[in-house]
């Protein structure tokens, strides 16, 4: 036989096994579509965990991103040592950003917060800066976890009086942090295990409905993948679909939920911005195919193993 | 070519299926097993498709030691053996000319390929008017047809029969009789398990006669045969 012969034959044969295997959730209609709407569920859930997981951990970042570290100077400290103090400041990993405060633009900024309506009350201080030591870094980061680890480092810097850090603030929002992952974590475990048992169920159905061709076949001299193939495509397919139908709904839903919540509560727009659909859904459509063959495909492979000896 | 040699099948329970048997079936040759049931018939038939081991012996078919057919190689091995069971065995929910494509698809066959052999087979057994129809709508004889047209397609060269007319009518077992016998004539050798005693004898073939296990008649049927 010609090379050209034998791709032919290879490929009549895995068209044959896609045929048989479109064919085995149909003649097992409502199993399939059991395991089908199981494997939905499992992905929407996953797709809802996923967006609402991104979306707060990009909260979190920005709450993050508005925890500060402020870097007090001692006295007679001078600009230059200072903007030295700066620069080793700008090339931490963990520093997001950083601005320097003057001792004036400190007490302005005092002045405005509390002596608003009463600026006379100030006045008696306009020759002599009762913040004069308060020149300061504040250093915004990336990764409020890391704040320790920049504050025992500045603490250690020369010239540097007193290091101010929100310890509860980073603590909490990278505990929080850790809480959403894990939950996320567990929740998916689950889902994975209900999905997989339910492809279980349904190829063990299929094996049982084609016992007899499957006994046949074997003493035709069928080879053992060709034996399986039908069975692997069934769950292949049936985590492909269930993986299309819950990303469309997703993609929709999302959409419409975050117009609906920009339309009807626009003083939440201020407080929270949603990521926009297309960046969630570049990283969960490929995510969530992988994952609903990927159950589809194991799922079929343990049952075949368990169940037919080949 | 087919050989037995001191071959003993023992299953858990203890007693022998098969004790000692040595048979030796030359290619071309139409040979009948017979025995009660329970003779070790049934036994016999998954040793040569190597459905089982033996307990003792060596089988020898077509120069292939079975116990030398490694697990991966064994469906190899079984497209040289055709096989004809007693309740047909055909899928019900494909026609006749699905059912015996299967067989070919099975090996992996091209559908070129496919589209030229199933004809020709289908003609060989008279069902070429009848492609179409579902096993449900043949008579036994006809559905026993297909079995052997899906058993011979790939052109093993040995064909297994199983009780091939169990199932059948005076009529048609000896349509299928006949059928057996033209195949055989073109080349392939022709095991046929039966106890249907006066087929055997009016074929006038070899018999292997099987009781309790041990062969205890090996030749033409004759005044002494006993089953």
């Amino acid at each position: 036989m010609t090379g050209n012969g034998v791709i032919h034959m290879k490929f009549s044969t895995f068209w044959y096994n896609v045929g048989q295997g479109l064919k085995n959730i149909w003649r097992n209609k409502l199993f399939s579509l059991a395991s089908i709407a199981t494997m939905s569920a499992c992905i929407f859930l996953f797709g809802v965990f996923y967006a609402l997981g991104v979306n707060f951990t990009e909260m979190v970042h920005s709450a993050e991103e508005g925890v500060a570290v402020i870097v007090y100077f001692n006295p007679g400290v001078t600009q230059e040592q200072m903007d030295a103090v700066g620069e080793e400041i700008g090339k931490r990993a963990e520093v997001a950003s950083y601005d320097f405060i003057t001792a004036e633009e400190a007490w302005e900024s005092f002045k405005k917060d509390y002596f608003e309506g009463r600026e006379e009350m100030a006045e008696g201080f306009a020759n002599d800066n009762p913040l004069a030591n308060s020149a300061h870094y504040e250093i915004y980061l990336n990764d409020v976890s890391m704040q320790q680890t920049l504050v025992d480092y500045l603490e250690g810097l020369e010239g540097v009086r007193e290091v101010h850090q929100s310890e509860l603030a980073a603590k909490t929002l990278s505990d929080f942090n850790s809480l959403i992952g894990y939950i996320f974590v567990g929740v998916i475990i689950i889902l994975i295990a209900v999905a997989v048992f339910l492809i279980n169920n349904t190829v063990t159905v299929g094996i049982s409905v084609r016992k007899e061709e499957i006994a046949i076949m074997k003493l035709i001299g069928a080879k053992d993948n060709f034996v399986r193939a039908p069975f692997i495509v069934e769950g292949v397919f049936i985590g492909l679909i269930g993986s299309i139908i819950p990303l469309a709904l997703l993609f929709f839903l999302y959409q419409a939920i975050v117009n609906y919540v920009a339309e009807r509560f626009q003083f939440i727009g201020n407080l929270v911005s949603f990521i926009p659909v297309t960046d969630v859904f570049v990283v969960l459509i490929p995510v969530s195919l992988l994952l609903g063959v990927g159950i589809g495909y194991i799922g079929s492979r343990m049952t075949l193993k368990k169940h037919l000896k080949v | 070519m087919i050989q037995l040699e001191h071959v003993s099948k023992t299953y858990q329970q203890g007693v022998p299926a098969l004790n000692d048997v040595n048979i030796k079936i030359e290619q071309g040759e139409f040979v009948f097993v017979m025995g009660k049931s329970g003779s070790g018939k049934s036994t016999l038939i998954k040793l040569l498709l190597k459905e089982l081991e033996p307990t003792e012996g060596e089988i020898t078919i077509n120069g292939q030691n079975l116990s030398a057919v490694t697990h991966k190689n064994i469906p190899y091995f079984r497209r040289n053996i055709g096989v004809v069971f007693q309740n047909f065995r055909l899928l019900q929910d494909r026609n006749v000319y699905e059912n015996v494509a299967f067989a070919m698809k099975v090996v992996e066959a091209s559908t070129k390929e496919i589209k030229r052999k199933v004809p020709l087979m289908l003609s060989l057994v008279g069902l070429a008017a009848k492609y179409k129809s579902l096993p449900r709508q043949l008579s036994g004889g006809e559905q026993q047809r297909v079995a052997i047209a899906r058993a011979l397609v790939n052109e093993p060269k040995i064909l297994l029969a199983d009780e091939p007319t169990g199932n059948l009518d005076n009529t048609n077992a000896w349509e299928i009789m006949h059928l057996l016998e033209e195949i055989n004539e073109r080349g392939t050798t022709v095991v046929v398990v039966t106890h249907n005693s006066e087929i055997v004898r009016k074929m006038d073939k070899r018999v292997i006669t099987i009781k309790k296990g041990v062969v205890v008649h090996d030749g033409k049927w004759g005044d002494t045969h006993e089953v």
